[in-house]
């Protein structure tokens, strides 16, 4: 029986007389990949930030990693892995100038810093650019390293943020090998993206809507359920209930 | 026309929904009138100084009163020797010793000389000078009064301090503020209202349709024309009625020419804007590029005359000290057109010259 | 005239820190009259490059272009009263209301917005409750139906949308076309830029962009159908594992997973079901399924771009 990383319960966000987030509760499981989608506007984004330690809620309950999202936001931001559509590299910084400060922000040694960079650098057949900035990159590099660098402490969870935002197919799917391959190794990954067909790749998947959880299940089960061919008829069957239309 | 229209209320909107925008555009000219007018005055007020008498008789006595009874001076009691003196200077008690000789009285009767002796620490030389002056500003009225009693072969200096009699740092300081006022107003926020629109894509979208680029960029200038026409007016009411610094010229030609340099400020803000491609570089290039240079070399915190000559030079560049000069003399000296034809001229000329690259400039398509 | 709009050996480059960035090789391509026309690809393929160029927004360094029978650098001024345009991200101002933003393009437009009226209702009638509302404050799916209205307040006769349902969820992004649709009835002329291959299908034609240059231009089953290659969907229970194992045997040119099933291209046509079966069983795989499909958009696009590496 696989523990627990995520645990959330009740968890709410109000903004004024504005309820973003309305009483989530669901768990993660090591390992797993846990799909969080809604459409803009249903409470995703703000879910996310509580989870992250960046904002605290309203009410309710949550353990992320272990650790408690009202009191404990900084031991959660060490845990967690991030990475956002925007890639959250440095332009003008080196590929291994950009793995040297991430190493540092989060309390690696020099040692184990050095190891990492020359494992992912070898994983990826960035070397013979590795001195090169990163403004350089083709797109589909830049987010491939996004992914290592946001794993390069070894995380127990990892939260993307519509990771594969516009980039060519062919390095979408790199990008979800690369996913699944931490989560082999044991890394929690929860994902958000608009790309319905990734929502497939997902060992389960939620669907946020009008900021309350409307649907949490296996991808397989899903369909059956909303007797579905695929998960964007699901979502777009569940979505097109949302009352809510303003972010 | 309507174009115009529209695109300048929409100006009007931006401005007033704003609210950091607003605060700087009317809270700062009142800050900064405040500020200069009042806090940092020039004048030196209350400095403590000592009297050394060892004469004292009555003449000695009648100046002592007098120094004691100024508003800039507070005389320190308990000194009676030079070395007490020299003591209270090093550890920085007194600004300013006056020392009497012996047998002043018998002196100034008999001799018709006598000799007084003002020390005065010059570490900040600005206080020492001032403090002199005052001293022998003092000196000077009583020195007068004696005349006319007693003395008939003196010199006798009248000194009139024109336009300014109570020295008021005031007077210095409001076209001052009134030229800085403008050049953060309309240069700095000019310039960071077409950027914001390169920043934020919308001029894209404005490029992509029959607006011209000339009416876009004039009706951009026009809120802040206004707004810099009230900011002025609130400027000249604080002068007059709180700081006490009339206006002797015209009222009209001290507005003329302030439309005037709104205008050279304003096509300078065009200017920055066509070259920025962010708002933070706008907002650096007006503060340094612009506002420092204003400070400095328009005349306004330091004399030019002092200033070595390729400096000199370099402030003739500044449009901000032409019209420091304009309005000093309007506002301080009440002169009339006929005394700054040329130097509104030269405004204007650099005006029409800035207007003139700024539209060149102007980008029609994106880079 | 027929084609509104005409691209001839279109080139561009960038200089980026001292090295020179190719946005653009020599595109070619036209739009007939009345067409949706969509260019499909990643990022950094040169659709917005393209597209500001059309519009008159930048300059390319060789080639030609001409919208509506008007050359994009010497009458940039006719083209701007007549085209809309709507920007990769959203370009109105966040200060200002739904119904000020509309006023001032229909405005700037020497437009009303009751006008053309007609043209946007089907669109404004979704945004209208919020009509005073900043459009800073709305969400991402209406700020798209305001931007488009903006952009047809004057009728124009060719609209240009550069990556207009990026960001936004799969049921805004289904609305959007639907008015996409609508408007092709009126007679308006479109070229939408987008990197979702799925959308392509909604298009009449679709240019496949990438890297700077047209891999294939055609109608969207034009393009399936010089596919020419079987493809196989495959799944089992393990698919990650599925995935290597079939990337090890010989004989597979790609193989990609495209959500419930991989999808599975040999080298050569001559392979069957049965021998896909055996082999997976031969790894120990279980509850293996397997079908011949059509191959979709994507799997055209992916082709190709390996042949262009």
């Amino acid at each position: 029986m696989k523990a627990k990383v995520i645990e959330v319960k009740n968890l709410t966000k109000r903004f004024g007389d504005f309820t973003a987030v309305d009483h989530i509760s669901f768990d993660v499981k090591q390992g797993e990949i846990f799909g969080f989608l809604g459409a803009n506007g249903a409470g995703k984004t703000t879910a996310m930030r509580m989870l992250c330690g960046l904002s605290l809620p309203t009410s309710g309950e949550a353990l992320v990693a272990g650790f408690n999202v009202f009191t404990e936001t900084e031991s959660i931001k060490k845990s967690i892995g991030y990475m956002s559509q925007k890639f959250s590299l440095y332009e003008d910084l080196t590929i291994k100038e950009n793995m040297q400060f991430y190493g540092g922000i989060y309390g690696m040694t020099d040692i184990a810093i050095k190891e990492k960079t020359q494992f992912i650098l070898h994983h990826l057949h960035l070397e013979p650019e590795q001195n090169k900035l990163v403004k350089s990159l083709p797109l589909g590099w830049k987010q491939k390293l996004s992914f290592s660098i946001a794993v390069f402490h070894n995380p127990a969870i990892v939260f993307l943020d519509e990771p594969t935002g516009g980039v060519d197919p062919i390095t979408r799917r790199e990008f979800w090998e690369m996913i699944y391959q931490a989560a082999q190794d044991g890394t929690t990954v929860f994902v958000t993206t608009h790309y319905m067909d990734e929502a497939e790749y997902c060992d389960r998947v939620s669907i946020m809507v009008d900021g309350k959880i409307d649907a949490l299940d296996t991808p397989s089960a899903l369909k059956s359920s909303n007797n579905a061919e695929s998960m964007e008829e699901v979502f777009i069957a569940l979505a097109r209930k949302a009352t809510r239309s303003a972010d | 026309m309507e174009q115009f229209l529209v695109f300048v209320k929409k100006e009007c909107l931006h401005i007033l929904r704003d609210r950091r925008t607003l605060f700087i555009l009317f809270g700062m000219p009142i800050v900064q009138i405040v500020i200069f007018g009042f806090a940092l005055s020039n004048e030196v007020k209350n400095s403590t100084i000592a009297i050394l008498d060892p004469s004292k008789d009555a003449a000695s006595l009648q100046l002592t009163e007098r120094f004691e009874a100024s508003k800039y001076f507070d005389i320190q009691k308990n000194l009676n020797t030079i070395g007490d003196i020299e003591k209270s200077f090093r550890e920085g008690k007194i600004k300013m010793a006056i020392v009497f000789p012996e047998n002043f009285r018998e002196d100034l009767l008999h001799t018709n000389k006598a000799q007084i002796q003002f020390i005065s620490d010059a570490s900040d030389p600005n206080i020492g000078t001032t403090l002199i002056n005052y001293a022998n500003a003092i000196l000077g009225d009583y020195q007068n009064e004696l005349s006319g009693q007693n003395l008939p072969y003196t010199i006798k200096t009248e000194v009139r301090m024109l336009y300014n009699p109570q020295l008021k740092a005031a007077f210095n300081f409001v076209p001052g503020v009134m030229a800085m006022v403008l050049m953060l107003v309309c240069t700095m926020m000019t310039s960071i209202s077409i950027v914001k629109e390169k920043e934020m894509g919308t001029m894209e979208v404005l490029l992509v349709s029959p607006l011209r680029p000339i009416l876009m960029v004039v009706s951009k200038a026009i809120p802040y024309l206004f707004l810099s026409i009230i900011n002025i007016s609130t400027i000249l009411l604080l002068s007059v009625y709180v700081l006490e610094v009339p206006i002797q010229g015209s009222l009209f030609l001290l507005m003329a020419e302030s439309t005037l340099f709104i205008i050279t400020s304003l096509a300078l803000g065009l200017l920055i804007s066509a070259g920025a491609a962010s708002q933070q570089t706008a907002m650096f290039i007006s503060l340094v590029g612009l506002f420092m240079p204003t400070l400095v070399f328009s005349g306004f915190m330091f004399p030019i005359d002092n200033m070595p000559i390729p400096l000199q030079v370099i402030s003739n560049v500044v449009p901000a000290k032409w019209f420091f000069y304009i309005v000093k003399s309007i506002m301080i000296k009440g002169l009339g057109f006929k005394a700054i034809w040329k130097e509104t001229l030269i405004l204007f000329g650099m005006t029409i010259f800035l207007l003139a690259i700024s539209i060149k400039k102007f980008k029609i398509r994106l880079s | 005239m027929s084609k509104a709009i005409i691209v001839n050996n279109i080139t561009k480059t960038y200089t980026v820190e001292k090295s020179t960035v190719t946005a653009l090789k020599e595109v070619s391509f036209d739009v007939k009259k009345g067409e949706i026309f969509g260019l499909i690809g990643p990022d950094g393929a040169g659709k917005t490059s393209l597209l500001r160029i059309l519009t008159t927004l930048l300059l390319a360094d060789s080639g030609n272009a001409f919208v509506n029978g008007l050359d994009v650098v010497n009458q940039y001024k006719d083209i701007r009263k007549s085209v809309g345009y709507m920007p990769g991200r959203f370009s109105l101002y966040q200060d200002l209301s739904v119904e000020e933003n509309l006023q001032f393009f229909a405005a700037i437009f020497n437009t009303s917005i009751e006008e053309n009226y007609d043209l946007i209702k089907d669109i404004y009638v979704q945004i209208e409750p919020f009509k005073n509302r900043r459009a800073g404050a709305l969400s991402g799916g209406m700020k798209q139906k305001l931007a488009l209205s903006c952009a047809l307040i004057h009728k124009p006769s060719v609209l240009f949308l550069d990556e207009p349902t990026t960001g936004v969820d799969a049921v805004s992004r289904k609305e959007f076309w639907l008015m996409l649709k609508n408007l092709k009835k009126q007679g308006i002329t479109i070229l939408v830029s987008t990197p979702y291959m799925d959308e392509a299908g909604l298009c009449d034609r679709v240019g496949l962009i990438q890297n700077g240059e047209i891999l294939r231009i055609d109608t969207p089953e034009g393009i399936i159908k010089q596919f020419g290659k079987p493809i196989w969907a495959v799944k089992t229970n393990e698919m990650f594992r599925m995935l290597h194992d079939i990337r090890d045997w010989e004989a597979v040119e790609s193989c990609f997973p495209f959500g419930e099933f991989d999808h599975l291209i040999f080298k050569d046509q001559k392979h069957t079901k049965k021998e896909i079966t055996k082999y997976l069983e031969s790894k120990h795989h279980e509850g293996i399924v397997i079908d011949s499909i059509e191959p979709g958009i994507e799997d055209c696009f992916m082709d190709l771009m390996k042949i262009e590496d």
